[in-house]
């Protein structure tokens, strides 16, 4: 696991384009650097370049520019199978709405990257699978089918899937989006818990305040830039070039 | 398990309908392959069977006599006519030291020396003209079964004793025990008791045929201690042209195959043999083209779960192999099931009409060779129709399925 201080992610003048004949920028030199453990709420008005920003350092998409280190690891010039790799290792994914298989069971979904990385299920796959279905509160629910739980229930399944590699970083897209307060809560209460006991850093993209507000980090993107940067009421000074 | 193989079954059985009507699909294709090709095969292989039942393989003659024209060495200018001899059943030279060198000549497996030629058949007023076939039973045997033909009587061709064909039997009025005189050209001949009576399946040999002793026929043809034809049996029924051919060249006799005196019937074969193939073909594509059918909406159908299998950390070769083990489960379940089909619409048609001594009168031939070809073909078929969804499957873009679908 990385020092608090050293940071996880380094993200260096990030730039992201779509099209080809119509060119639309959306990410416009991004600079950012994410600390291990760190608590952080990515905010902004809709079309700033969230999702964008959280899939190119999620390495679901690769930047048009700039470079991306995570955990020291330069991740330019690595082929997708590589960067897969990369990925199970030190991320997690939380989506808006929760993407989970619905062929599978809860506990199924939750081995799942267990099983993707091992290529064939082990014993101890399921008691892990288990053990993060209990501190989700979803235990009694293991064997269902996921299409058979609630949309609070399956972000909590999509919530222990994220954390069953143990990654030192789960990057969270609108996590509470979809659900309601008493479930939104739930969720991001539990995803603090494992901060604080685990140690796991969240990167989490969300349009609420309310989440922003007890969030240690606030980075706010306007326009594909990084508008403001705060941790704990204090601004972050970017980081260095 | 294998987690590509896990999945691949978890999305089988998730896509129930659709997985069974595919299978349904892939079972008819190969059920209609299997029946098709065992009828086929069962029919060509009857035909073979009546064909060869009552015939060599290769039947070895002297050549032809043919007259020479005498050259007169001065230069006077003639006008020649050569007649064509009439022919008369002649030996073949030395055939002890033929057949000695036949017999070890590879894909040669018996040779039995015959006598054959015309004859008339009397009995009373009555009279038809007959092959008179003088033969070996020992040497015989392994080149035509005949004892397995007698329908009445026995196989009995001592002294005067000889064996005639139902038809003959009924239009001379025959029994096994009466009588019938055999004359061949120049008066010769004798009377023969009827030891028994056969059928090889051929209403036109039965009628011509007629079977004495070697020395009977030699006696009969004044042929004494020669004989006129070597009959021959080899290892591979289809590859009959090919041994006449060596046997001429070693011999520098006339040998023919049952191939080309059954011309005619090879092209029938052979017709039948490619319509079958075209068939196969037929078939064997339009059960490709529903197993990508199905894959393909499969992976257009799972493109979002698929982004996210990626994103959770499973490579593109796995994706990939997700999708070939459907097609090839596909393929190997269908075949299966295509075989029971296939086996029972095979059954079924070969017990619908029935030959009086109770054999299918469409015969149809179902082996672990045909079973195997075809679970092999469904199979490859299966996993080649899988490539093009299983690579587009994996080329998808995590980032954008996941935000598409």
């Amino acid at each position: 696991m990385a020092d608090t201080a050293s940071p996880l992610l380094q993200a260096r003048a990030l730039t992201k384009t779509y099209g080809e004949r119509i060119v639309t920028p959306v990410l416009k030199g991004i600079d950012l650097d994410l600390l291990a453990r760190e608590f952080c709420a990515l905010t902004g008005p809709s079309g700033s370049g969230k999702t964008t920003l959280l899939n190119v350092i999620g390495l679901l998409a690769r930047p048009t520019d700039g470079r991306i280190f995570l955990d020291g690891h330069d991740t330019g010039n690595l082929h997708d199978d590589a960067r897969t790799r990369l990925r199970a290792r030190f991320l997690g994914f939380v989506f808006q709405f929760h993407h989970l298989l619905p062929a599978f069971t809860a506990a199924e979904n939750v081995m799942m990257p267990l099983l993707s990385r091992h290529r064939r299920r082990k014993s101890w796959m399921r008691p892990r699978a288990l053990e993060l279905l209990e501190e989700v509160g979803l235990a009694d629910r293991a064997d269902y089918r996921v299409i058979d739980l609630s949309g609070g229930q399956q972000q909590r399944v999509a919530v222990a899937r994220a954390l069953v590699m143990d990654p030192p970083l789960v990057l969270a897209d609108e996590p509470t989006g979809n659900l309601d307060t008493e479930a939104s809560r739930r969720v991001l209460q539990l995803m603090r818990s494992f901060n604080e006991r685990r140690s796991t850093a969240f990167l989490i993209v969300t349009h609420d305040e309310h989440i922003a507000r007890q969030c240690d980090r606030v980075v706010h993107m306007v326009d594909g830039r990084v508008d403001s940067d705060t941790r704990n009421g204090a601004r972050v000074a970017p980081p260095p070039d | 398990m294998p987690f590509e193989l896990f999945v691949a079954l978890r999305y089988l059985r998730e896509g129930r309908l659709q997985t069974w009507l595919i299978l349904t699909g892939v079972g008819v294709g190969v059920g209609a392959i299997i029946f098709v090709s065992a009828l086929i095969t069962g029919l060509q292989q009857s035909l073979v069977d009546r064909t060869l039942g009552s015939q060599a393989h290769v039947v070895v003659r002297p050549p032809e006599e043919m007259p020479r024209v005498l050259e007169r060495r001065d230069s006077a200018l003639r006008a020649t006519v050569v007649q064509r001899p009439p022919q008369r059943v002649r030996s073949i030279v030395e055939w002890q030291r033929v057949q000695d060198l036949i017999r070890r000549i590879p894909g040669v497996v018996a040779v039995a020396p015959t006598v054959a030629g015309p004859a008339m058949a009397v009995r009373g007023l009555g009279a038809t003209s007959v092959t008179v076939r003088g033969i070996e039973i020992e040497s015989y045997e392994p080149i035509v079964d005949l004892e397995g033909k007698v329908v009445d009587g026995r196989f009995d061709l001592t002294g005067f004793k000889a064996m005639v064909g139902t038809e003959l039997a009924r239009k001379l009025g025959l029994e096994v025990g009466g009588r019938v005189r055999l004359q061949a050209a120049g008066d010769r001949g004798g009377v023969y008791t009827v030891a028994g009576i056969f059928d090889l399946g051929n209403k036109d040999l039965n009628e011509r045929w007629v079977f004495v002793s070697l020395r009977g026929a030699q006696t009969m043809f004044n042929l004494v201690g020669g004989v006129s034809t070597l009959e021959i049996k080899g290892t591979e029924i289809f590859q009959a042209d090919n041994l006449a051919a060596r046997i001429r060249d070693r011999t520098g006799l006339d040998a023919e195959s049952w191939m080309t005196r059954n011309s005619d019937l090879l092209v029938g074969l052979r017709s039948q043999s490619q319509s079958s193939t075209m068939i196969q073909v037929f078939v064997i594509l339009a059960v490709a083209l529903g197993i990508a059918s199905v894959l393909a909406v499969s992976v257009v159908q799972k493109s979002r779960e698929i982004g996210i299998l990626k994103a959770t950390g499973t490579r593109t070769a796995s994706v990939t192999r997700i999708f070939l083990l459907q097609g090839a489960m596909l393929g190997m379940a269908g075949s299966l099931l295509g075989i029971a089909i296939g086996t029972c619409l095979a059954l079924f048609f070969a017990s619908l009409a029935t030959n009086p001594d109770g054999s299918p009168r469409f015969p149809v031939d179902l082996n672990l060779v045909l079973f195997g070809r075809s679970v092999a073909v469904a199979l490859v078929v299966g996993l080649l129709s899988a490539i093009l969804p299983a690579r587009r499957a994996a080329r998808m873009d995590p980032a954008t399925v996941i935000r598409n679908g």
